[in-house]
């Protein structure tokens, strides 16, 4: 009885979201932001990747709470998941393939998310994606041997609270100046130069390590939970 | 193109079903990464690379290990 | 409407996948299926999201060695879309220790045992008898009745 009336409902969805396909006028919306955004950006921010200078500059305070959300998550999970009892039965290690592997791809993961965090402002990528293959750089180690410990929690959580105060204290910064909260600050630079944009790179880069250790510390939690079976 | 495109919606859709309908969890997470492979490239039809970067390390990567993760912990790691 | 033109097959992915996500919310039982729903709602959200905007022949929104494309991709909804992925994650592991959680304290992931566990707790510490239901619950073996309760509210 549940599972039909459940068809019916699904049934009638997708008849009203046929009928408001009918509808919809492709690719011509009325909203003008992007293509005002997408005339001005390059003089005002100096990126080259304009979704970059929409993520930190038009919309920063969108990223700063954002970065609340995912911190919020975290921290929750945490304390969801709670501690482990000390003669909880640990994962067996893992084979020699996978140990060999994870020492040989850590440095190069570390190598490929800074870089993919620092040429946020010129290249598809930035503080978000770089940040998670930071994360996934550390957790790969934790995978491979478990039980070690190559984190500390309490240097984790001070790592991402420094980088959550430098992105607040830039936004600060330009306060001071009379500007806006979050208002790009230093020089433009040349247009696809690696060193450009101002303080939008730096921007990113505390974005990229606040999640990448976020991140690392909630996969770290939930390796570290016990295990049932 | 439009032919790839509309393959790589049939393969992503079906997979879609197939996580609801895999008994096997292990194989519903491999189903549930094909839709997020599958999805970054629609970003990337899209004109939309950094969100498909997103997908591909967070969908498809993040997720994932999220998902194991939580499967081994809940013991339903078994395939059959 | 054209099965080849390449909006109809953007946009049909995307409602297809919302209406997978929600079937699979409605009609699951297990507490993993419906997080998998989630997660399939969720991915079509975004891409019916960013296709707001989507403009056959336009270009992602970079400038490459100076050259400006004659029209580029609305960069706001790429913005919200990175955005919202990213909290997705954090929704998703959020959900996952929850289901954790459920799993040591109720012992089972099956919603409708769950629900069961929970009203007889309810009605245990209330004092009152279980509440019966008109859904007869289906193959789900014993279910251990508190005899104490029943005595109780009995006399």
């Amino acid at each position: 009885m549940r599972r039909f009336t459940a068809a019916l409902f699904l049934l009638g969805l997708g008849v009203m979201i046929a009928a408001i396909y009918q509808h919809i006028d492709f690719g011509n919306t009325s909203v003008n932001a992007g293509q005002a955004i997408n005339a001005v950006a390059a003089q005002e921010t100096g990126a080259a990747n304009f979704v970059t200078s929409v993520v930190l500059a038009y919309r920063g305070i969108d990223t700063l709470l954002e970065l609340t959300i995912l911190f919020t998550a975290a921290m929750i999970g945490g304390m969801v998941l709670g501690r482990r009892r000390a003669d909880a039965p640990r994962d067996p290690d893992a084979g020699f393939i996978l140990r060999t592997g994870a020492d040989l791809l850590f440095p190069l993961l570390l190598v490929v998310g800074l870089y993919i965090i620092l040429h946020g402002h010129l290249t598809p990528g930035g503080g978000f994606q770089g940040g998670v293959i930071l994360a996934s750089a550390f957790f790969l180690p934790l995978l491979a041997r478990p039980g070690i410990t190559l984190i500390d929690q309490r240097i984790v959580s001070l790592v991402e609270g420094l980088a959550g105060a430098t992105f607040i204290l830039i936004g600060l910064l330009a306060m001071f100046d009379g500007k806006e909260f979050l208002t790009p600050l230093l020089d433009k630079g040349e247009l696809g130069a690696l060193i450009s944009a101002g303080s939008l790179p730096i921007l990113y880069l505390a974005v990229g390590i606040k999640v990448g250790s976020e991140l690392a510390g909630l996969l770290a939690h939930l390796a570290e939970a016990e295990a049932l079976d | 193109m439009e032919v790839v495109v509309l393959v790589v919606v049939i393969v992503m859709l079906l997979s879609a079903v197939a996580v609801l309908l895999f008994k096997d969890f292990l194989a519903a997470l491999a189903a549930m990464s094909v839709v997020s492979l599958g999805l970054s490239f629609l970003f990337v039809v899209a004109r939309a690379p950094d969100v498909a970067m997103t997908e591909a390390a967070i969908g498809a990567g993040l997720s994932s290990l999220l998902f194991a993760l939580a499967l081994r912990r809940l013991g339903l790691w078994r395939s059959q | 409407m054209d099965i080849l033109d390449i909006n109809t097959i953007l946009y049909s992915a995307a409602f297809g996948l919302m209406l997978i996500g929600i079937g699979g919310i409605v009609i699951s039982n297990h507490l993993m299926r419906i997080i998998f729903g989630i997660v399939l709602l969720e991915a079509g959200a975004n891409l019916l999201l960013l296709l707001s905007t989507y403009h056959e022949g336009a270009s992602a929104p970079i400038i490459v060695d100076g050259n400006v494309p004659a029209m580029m991709a609305d960069p706001v909804p790429q913005a919200l879309v990175l955005t919202a992925i990213v909290i997705g994650v954090g929704i998703l592991a959020l959900a996952l220790s929850l289901a954790i959680r459920v799993q040591r304290a109720y012992g089972t992931l099956d919603m409708r045992e769950v629900r069961l566990k929970l009203e007889q707790e309810i009605s245990a510490a209330a004092g009152i008898d279980m509440p019966s239901s008109s859904e007869k619950p289906a193959d789900i073996g014993e279910v251990p009745v508190n005899s104490v309760v029943q005595q109780e509210s009995g006399s």
